[in-house]
């Protein structure tokens, strides 16, 4: 469809959510930015391609997604050496106690693998349903929902049970009640 | 019955806090709005051509290094 006002508006609408998804996987707020950049460059290209009337903002994740997906592979170093740079982006920088916290979050998302990363955020902090989510990363809906629940214990395991990366989430709990006294 | 019970409160209790963090981290983000150079982005893109120009005139700088 042509670029009206109305779609003009409804993108910018979309950049906040799209920062935010660019940051979540990739850790950078510079590297965020160009990808947002980017994203409304190439859907504003290929606006003659969007549907009238589909998800606007699934649209635009896809393309983030797919750029992003592109372009780590060929700066996958840079990536690893880029972590802590998002505390950066803050506006207020928290307190010591909850920036800590914060960084180790940071870091153990930064471990998950990249499908169950972007399928984390997605549906735990994007909000997208279980089925745009598989939409927008190109796969089946329960792919997407066994992405998530790996993500999840990984997480957990990864951020309240020290060194049981490789446990499955029975032994991960087992290890936390047994952790109590330690 | 009662064991499984108590593990699986523990697990829900870790799974929203993660849940919680992850949400936090990304509204952090989504609250600081639209920066300017966006907005002035979508503003000064005529349509899709001037955005086609604009991605290969990119992408001949990054080839430069």
């Amino acid at each position: 469809m042509p670029l009206t006002d109305q779609l003009r508006d409804d993108i910018l609408a979309s950049v906040p959510s799209l920062r935010a998804f660019a940051i979540s996987l990739s850790g950078n707020g510079d590297r965020a930015d160009d990808l947002v950049q980017e994203t409304l460059l190439r859907a504003i290209a290929n606006i003659d391609s969007f549907q009238p009337g589909s998800n606007l903002p699934a649209w635009l994740f896809t393309i983030l997604r797919n750029l992003f997906r592109s372009d780590y592979r060929k700066r996958r170093r840079e990536v690893e050496d880029a972590e802590g740079n998002y505390a950066k982006t803050l506006k207020t920088q928290p307190s010591q106690n909850a920036h800590l916290e914060f960084e180790e979050f940071r870091t153990a998302l930064d471990k998950l693998p990249q499908d169950q990363r972007e399928a984390l955020i997605l549906v735990g902090a994007s909000g997208f349903s279980y089925e745009d989510a598989a939409a927008i990363c190109g796969c089946a809906v329960g792919t997407i929902k066994s992405r998530v629940n790996r993500a999840r214990s990984k997480l957990s395991a990864l951020l309240y049970v020290e060194g049981a990366e490789d446990f499955g989430p029975d032994e991960t709990v087992r290890a936390v009640i047994g952790g109590n006294g330690g | 019955m009662k064991e499984a019970k108590k593990q699986g409160g523990l697990n829900a209790e870790i799974q929203s806090r993660i849940g919680h963090q992850l949400r936090a981290m990304y509204d952090d983000v989504v609250r600081q709005g639209v920066p300017d150079r966006f907005a002035e982005l979508i503003r000064k893109l005529d349509g899709p051509e001037a955005a086609a120009a604009q991605i290969d005139e990119t992408a001949k700088n990054d080839g430069r290094d």
